[in-house]
């Protein structure tokens, strides 16, 4: 042990600032210039206000920062309630056990890719319909009656609780996974409370610190959404994001000024949503102390139980058939209503779409794989440092990791395009891969600060004090105890990195291309066989991580019955 | 099994013409044959439009053959929306980035066209002009090949096909489809929601738009101007008249709107909707074809006529691979790419070359296509009506979106 135990966090934290910090207040800078009038390209170099003048003047520019806020804050506390009363209904139960194994390959779904199967399923001309047309509804023809898109967002708000809802649970699902989690269950129902009611008075309080920044994300995810909302959100007028997204494309140049603007406040509505969540959150505990202490055993333990398992199941069902429909059209050929099933079939075409997807394939995998490792890799070496140095300062660095998930992205991708050009990097390998890792590293450090804080002390405390080194403590006790967490981490960042669409399309500047870019583009067309192809491939990427990461444990751990009986 | 021995005859066509043709592009043209040897090794990326399968396979045809005979790759980036890459073009001039460019060659027309070439984004004027397959370019009858939504291409953008509003219906269930904008009024109000035009700014939506316009507006001249603003009202008084009576017997009551053409060739063939249209004359032929529509679809025109432009392909000034952009752009104009593109089994797009003109064993090759079912002959396609000025498109889409876009 000759390095100074001071000396060991100063590079992963510094090499952390740098990654995260860097690109998102550089984008940050790239987008206030214009939002104030400064574009030198188009000759604008001085500061004005104009641009939000021309911002304020937009036709339902009101309407759309509500729908942003509203529609955001719905879905994720929704998202949040539904998770919340399946987990106090039924953990620990086989049900729960049983859904579980439903929920987690879920979260791999990329956003777009549910929202256009779920717009298959519930359409007027969609799978539903047609399951009951027309011998049952006498529709001959779809009826006309306004599902998607609907102007107050609500299609919208339930695609995003379909794909929250995975996340959280994941989320709540690690947080319960504490030893002494069980005996506050075992503790209310020794009490005669039943099993709603010690979630909420108990085992809640406990697990809500652990589970409140992906919710945060979540709010900022929701208040923010792209690509849900250009598909099932309402367009007369659209929520911001997508107006801003569509004015940042707009041929008439001076738009530029005016969607930097507009992404500044996107940040100001997301931040709102937060600070209203946050409100609400303070609220609800106040309430909610005086009735923690009524000493009422049971609230309304049947109906809070059966509901929530009504909703998550409705949910899974929800996605499992989008997904499956998805399946359906990649190989259909003609499928017009009130067919349930494709009137004609069209293999070859799959087939040809999948040869000309390798190389799309080999590049996601590539940036998946690279992005996945070197945030987990940090990740590690950032907690490891820190506990070594038991320093005090985690709290900053836990906002600065998550800088990232509180921003939108539209807010600082315009102006990181800009730094990367200016730097001569963008359009290559490496540059993309730093700006997934921007988004990569919050989602890995979420996921692996937990289990790594829960992992009992006294075995590097032991291996220390017959000598092991730092390294070797590491090497051959942490990593091996952690292995199935850590190969979990691994999933979930390449599934974020396969999801990332925007900061592909900028940073890679078209040179690089991925399963996600594509399908985007092909989605632009309509043609719904190729979109749900690509989808499914997209989807694909990530659920063979996530089995893996389900299936190495068991093979390596082969030979050691206690390492595989743990959780 | 028809189609595939007829895909295997045109494999083989494929593979034994091209020992003629390149031989005949290179003509005596010693500044061309520079081009041709700057080109040689050049990797060209290709911006372009990515929503259509049979489109995006057209593309890496013409790839292959490029890069079988003149050694260029070239390779198509598929966007969701032309706009990204002027924005793309723009990040790089504003970071001063004037050389190594990312976009070698956009696919393109009308407004971005516009924005581009005033904002000094393309390159040098008169390159379209200097393409040795220049010279078959149907500039007298096709004048949109250098008028570019009124705005002269000054050579800036190679013309790569034509484009024309035709509406699409299904004979099964309609019968007679109207001919007159009243007419199509009056149905969609005898057959509440069963019609729909996509939303401005979507191109498309914006298109039906400037054909109420152009048919309707009382000065047609100032249409080919800039606007002015102080008529503006008074010129599309009749358009927003129209509109108005006809947005309570959209589909959905005019609440949501198809997002663009393939949509609602979607809503056509669930049945959603009665009446489509789309900007390929052959387009419905083309989704016959493909199984995307029952083969009972049939294409009808306006009294009058429709609008009608044509679509471009343009270089960036700060291109890494100008000389092959040019030649990837020559070959997309040559007789044999040209009659392959208006193929409905391929693509269907309408050709710009002047087929009357071309030597005969080129003509045979656009006399020999089946156009489909489904595809009107240029004489009952009727007359092209002229893209108004671009600076008309963001008005009208702020004009519609102040109207109807924000309740």
């Amino acid at each position: 042990m000759l390095t100074s135990p001071k000396a060991g966090p100063a590079i992963p934290v510094i090499l952390v600032s740098v990654l995260l910090a860097g690109p998102v207040l550089a984008g940050l800078l790239g987008t206030v210039l214009p939002a104030f009038g400064y574009l030198p390209a188009l000759g604008h170099s001085g500061l004005s206000l104009a641009p939000l003048q021309q911002l304020f003047q937009q036709p339902g520019l009101v309407t759309s920062l509500w729908l942003s806020f509203a529609t955001g804050l719905a879905a994720s506390v929704l998202s949040l309630m539904i998770v919340l009363l399946f987990v106090a209904g039924w953990s620990g139960t086989r049900t729960f056990r049983h859904l579980t194994r439903f929920l987690s390959p879920l979260l791999s779904v990329p956003h777009a890719a549910a929202a256009i199967g779920l717009a298959f399923l519930i359409a007027p001309s969609g799978f539903l319909v047609r399951l009951v047309s027309p011998w049952a509804s006498g529709w001959t023809r779809p009826p006309d009656v306004l599902i998607l898109n609907d102007p107050f967002g609500i299609a919208m708000t339930m695609g995003l609780v379909a794909k929250e809802v995975p996340f959280l649970f994941l989320m709540t699902l690690a947080a319960l996974n504490r030893p002494q989690i069980q005996e506050y269950f075992k503790a209310g129902a020794s009490l005669g409370y039943g099993r709603v009611a010690t979630f909420f008075t108990i085992v809640l309080p406990q697990i809500y610190p652990l589970i409140r920044l992906p919710v945060l994300a979540v709010v900022a995810y929701a208040t923010s959404v792209v690509d849900v909302a250009a598909i099932l959100g309402p367009t007369t007028p659209a929520p911001l994001a997508p107006r801003l997204v569509s004015w940042m494309n707009d041929p008439d140049l001076t738009y530029r000024l005016m969607a930097s603007a507009g992404a500044l406040l996107q940040l100001a509505v997301s931040a709102a949503a937060l600070g209203t969540y946050l409100a609400g959150e303070r609220l609800v505990a106040t309430v909610s102390k005086r009735r923690l202490v009524t000493g009422h055993r049971h609230l309304q333990e049947r109906t809070a139980r059966y509901g929530g398992l009504l909703v998550m199941v409705t949910i899974i069902a929800a996605m499992v058939l989008s997904l499956v429909l998805l399946g359906l059209w990649s190989a259909a050929r003609s499928w017009w209503f009130p067919a349930v099933l494709p009137q004609a079939w069209n293999v070859m075409r799959l087939a040809d779409t999948l040869g000309m997807s390798l190389g799309l394939l080999g590049t996601t995998v590539g940036l998946a794989c690279a992005s996945a490792f070197i945030a987990t890799a940090l990740t590690l070496w950032l907690l490891e440092a820190r506990d070594h140095r038991k320093s005090s300062s985690s709290r900053r660095l836990k906002t600065l990791v998550f800088l990232p998930l509180l921003l939108p992205q539209i807010s600082f991708l315009f102006g990181l395009q800009l730094l990367f050009l200016s730097a001569d990097f963008s359009g290559t390998f490496v540059a993309v891969l730093l700006a997934h890792l921007v988004f990569v590293l919050p989602y890995a450090f979420l996921a692996l600060s937990d289990p790594w804080d829960r992992l009992d002390p006294r075995y590097a405390k032991a291996a220390a004090a017959i000598g092991a080194s730092r390294a070797r403590i590491f090497w051959q006790i942490r990593l091996p105890l952690l292995l199935r967490p850590v190969l979990v981490v691994l999933a979930v960042s390449a599934a974020v990195s396969v999801g990332q669409y925007l900061p592909t399309l900028m940073i890679g500047a078209g040179r690089i291309a991925t399963v996600t870019t594509e399908s985007v583009a092909l989605a632009s067309g309509g043609s719904r066989q190729a979109a749900a192809l690509l989808a499914l491939l997209q989807l694909g990427i990530p659920l063979v991580g996530f089995v893996l990461a389900a299936l190495l444990p068991a093979l390596l751990h082969r030979n050691r019955a206690a390492m595989r009986l743990e959780r | 099994m028809k189609r595939k021995l007829a895909a295997a005859l045109g494999l083989l066509g494929a593979l034994m013409t091209p020992v003629a043709s390149p031989a005949q592009e290179t003509v005596n043209d010693p500044a061309w044959q520079a081009v041709l040897d700057d080109a040689k090794g050049e990797t060209v990326y290709f911006h372009a439009w990515g929503g259509e399968p049979r489109i995006n396979a057209y593309i890496s045809w013409a790839a292959r053959e490029v890069a079988k005979n003149f050694d260029i790759r070239v390779l198509q980036v598929k966007v969701s929306d032309t706009g990204s890459v002027v924005s793309q073009v723009l990040a790089e001039k504003s970071v001063g980035k004037n050389s190594g460019g990312a976009v070698d060659l956009v696919w393109i027309n009308g407004e971005n066209f516009a924005a581009m070439k005033e904002q000094g984004l393309l390159a040098a004027p008169g390159w379209a002009q200097s393409l040795p397959n220049w010279r078959y370019v149907d500039v007298e009858n096709k004048p949109t090949v250098v008028e570019d939504f009124t705005v002269p291409t000054d050579g800036q953008e190679s013309p790569w096909g034509m484009a024309k509003l035709v509406f699409i219906y299904d004979s099964a269930r309609l019968d007679t489809p109207p001919a007159t904008l009243d007419g199509l009024l009056s149905y969609a109000k005898a057959h509440p929601g069963r019609f729909a035009y996509p939303q401005p700014p979507n191109f498309f939506g914006t298109t039906f738009l400037k054909q109420v316009l152009v048919s309707t507006a009382p000065d047609k001249a100032a249409l080919t101007k800039p606007v002015d603003e102080a008529r503006f009202a008074e010129m599309t008084a009749p358009l927003f008249a129209y509109l108005d009576d006809l947005h309570g017997a959209l589909w959905r009551q005019g609440r949501a709107f198809p997002k663009d053409a393939a949509h609602m060739r979607q809503l056509l063939a669930d049945g959603e909707l009665d009446i489509a249209f789309s900007f390929n004359p052959s387009g419905a032929s083309s989704a016959i074809a493909n199984g995307e529509l029952p083969p009972s679809v049939r294409t009808f025109v306006l009294d009058g006529g429709t609008i009608g432009n044509t679509h471009f392909v343009a270089i960036p000034f700060n291109s890494s691979s100008q000389a092959g952009a040019k030649v990837f752009a020559n070959f997309l104009l040559s007789p044999t790419a040209q009659a392959r593109k208006q193929d409905p089994d391929i693509w269907g797009d309408p050709t710009v070359l002047n087929v009357a003109g071309l030597p005969e064993t080129e003509k045979v090759l656009f006399d020999t296509l089946d156009l489909g079912p489904a595809t009107l002959t240029s004489d009952q396609l009727g007359p092209v009506l002229p893209e108004p000025h671009p600076s008309w498109v963001s008005a009208l889409e702020e004009a519609w979106t102040a109207r109807y876009g924000a309740e």
